[in-house]
């Protein structure tokens, strides 16, 4: 058979993109001018990134973030749960916690936890017993002021994610012969997990940002010890800046993660997954050699 | 594709295996089921037919209690559905007691409802590991040699999203046979089918009842009532109209309810 002929025709010219184009890098160029003509000692800056105090300060906003979302996660889990329980005790009680701990604001929770000792001056739990101001340290506080607030937000996300599972799931599991709660392990939450883990990552990059309000409670993350430092250098946008480089590290790293956890919960979902970068990647550069060496037509 | 079912639930002698009496079954003001008595005999296939919102559907989810019924009862192999009588008191039954009773209970949806984040075999291990807490190699063996049978032994690693209609449902299929249930419920098996994969699906289970399975099918496949059917009942309104042999049924209706409705579908 004789290959058709193919069409070679002009393409239409774009000239409104060129313009565009022109306007925005114009855009971007002054921006930069302003900035690189501030009072800001930038030589500084890649100097502190690796500094001990700005290291240590991002280790703990890392670890504060990790520790507070499992908290959430967790607890976020059992007051989904509870809100959809037929039980109107447990499903009230876990409205009323997400009513307060979305309602109020971060930082105030934050103090709360950290001056507790107002309300309870000494922590009795029976077999064991302190002052509450031995107990109440800055990570302690950090850590339930960051987490619970957390729960209220991931209560939801998981909720929504559970309800959005089709409910002959549910059905065929219990004609099965599978329990409430085995059901909901095996068959609802796996398939909740994709509706759960987009908002979840966004949450955990937020949660990141967030708990730079942990420097009222004097707990050493980013922030506290960027301001530290400042205090002694008066660097102070400087330390802000390397405070930020670090934030933008630690959010790209855990995007990526995201992205493949994502991809482990679309299993079955789609009939093909979408490819991971490493495979996109390879894919450019299969298609970049194919540039070089063109299939020779027969 | 024949011997289905391996070790076939010995029937027990006499007794049917399943018997409403007066059954009714409301949804708030709705009255869904009016008073539906009838048997169902081990190793026999029993069809249900009727127009939609007749409550074929509804009955057959009672009787693995995915619907309480309101009022009457309904026994299955002699054990009554979701409650136990002790004097002239009615006990709900737990939950764990309710799950033991549907385990003995196949069910086939209309709508598949597989598992979508598992692949054809690990949908059929799922109860046989989760409920019966088999090994995993027992029951993928079983899982394996029920899809050879059912005519998927090629497609055992896919993903329910890969597979056409038919294919889903004759892994539903084999996902129920997997707990070696004494009774299966089809719930219109076919209705979501394109109409070249609804022959994959009744040849499955023609296979499963000549292998002596007991099972209740509510469907719209007249065909299929009529060759492989040993007793039909035509519902309407929540009552059973009429019943009988399916051929004598299908072919010399004695009700004019049934007679309009069969002119409609055959």
């Amino acid at each position: 058979m004789v290959p058709p002929e193919q069409i070679k025709a002009i393409p239409v010219r774009h000239y409104g993109r060129y313009v565009a184009a022109a306007v925005v890098i114009a855009i971007l160029v002054l921006i930069g001018i302003a900035f690189s003509n501030a009072k800001i000692n930038y030589q500084i800056i890649p100097d502190y990134l690796t500094d001990g105090t700005i290291l240590s300060g991002a280790w703990h906003t890392l670890y504060i973030s990790v520790l507070a979302m499992v908290l959430g996660l967790v607890l976020g889990v059992i007051l989904a749960v509870m809100r959809m329980s037929s039980n109107p005790v447990t499903s009230t009680v876990s409205w009323l916690y997400i009513w307060f701990f979305r309602g109020t604001p971060v930082l105030v929770q934050l103090l709360l936890w950290y001056n507790i000792s107002l309300v309870f001056p000494i922590l009795n739990l029976g077999f064991y017993k302190n002052e509450m101001n031995q107990v109440m340290t800055p990570f302690l506080a950090a850590l339930l002021g960051l987490g619970l607030n957390e729960a209220a937000y991931m209560a939801e996300i998981v909720r929504a994610g559970i309800q959005s599972v089709d409910l002959g799931q549910t059905e065929a599991s219990h004609a099965l012969g599978m329990t409430q709660s085995r059901t909901l392990r095996r068959i609802v939450l796996p398939q909740a997990m994709r509706v759960i883990v987009p908002p979840t990552g966004n949450e955990f990059i937020n949660m990141l940002k967030t708990s730079s309000l942990a420097y009222a409670v004097q707990f050493n993350e980013l922030i506290k010890r960027a301001q530290d430092i400042s205090s002694t250098s008066l660097a102070v946008v400087e330390m802000y800046f390397v405070a930020s480089i670090w934030y933008l590290i630690l959010t790209s790293v855990f995007s990526v993660g995201q992205y493949y956890l994502e991809r482990r919960y679309a299993r079955g979902s789609s009939r093909n997954l979408p490819p991971t970068p490493l495979q996109r990647l390879r894919r450019y550069l299969r298609m970049f050699g194919s540039f070089r060496r063109p299939e020779v037509a027969r | 594709m024949t011997d289905l079912v391996k070790d076939m639930a010995v029937p027990s002698s006499g007794r049917p295996m399943v018997k409403a009496e007066g059954v009714h079954k409301s949804f708030g003001l709705a009255h869904i089921l009016k008073g539906i008595d009838l048997e169902v005999n081990p190793r026999e296939v029993f069809c249900l037919i009727g127009p939609s919102g007749s409550g074929k559907s509804t009955f057959l989810r009672c009787i693995n209690h995915l619907e309480k019924i309101s009022a009457g009862r309904l026994y299955v192999d002699g054990d009554l559905v979701g409650y136990r009588q002790k004097g002239d008191k009615l006990y709900e039954l737990k939950e764990k007691e309710v799950a033991a009773q549907r385990r003995d209970i196949g069910m086939v949806f209309q709508r598949f409802n597989l598992f979508p984040h598992m692949t054809a075999v690990e949908n059929v291990m799922e109860a046989p590991v989760q409920v019966k807490r088999e090994s995993k190699s027992v029951a993928r063996e079983r899982a394996e040699r029920l899809l050879d049978r059912v005519g998927l032994g090629d497609r055992k690693g896919h993903y329910p999203a890969q597979l056409s209609g038919g294919q889903q449902q004759r892994v539903a299929i084999a996902r129920a046979l997997a707990m070696e249930p004494k009774l299966m419920l089809f719930d219109e098996p076919t209705s979501a089918l394109d109409p070249e994969l609804v022959g994959e699906v009744l040849d499955v289970m023609r296979d499963l009842a000549e292998s002596g399975m007991t099972m209740i099918v509510v469907t719209h496949e007249m065909g299929f009532a009529r060759e492989v059917g040993d007793s039909l009942v035509f519902m309407d309104d929540g009552v059973v109209v009429e019943s009988g042999h399916p051929r004598e049924v299908l072919a010399n209706p004695q009700h004019e309810r049934t007679r309009s409705f069969l002119s409609k579908v055959l």
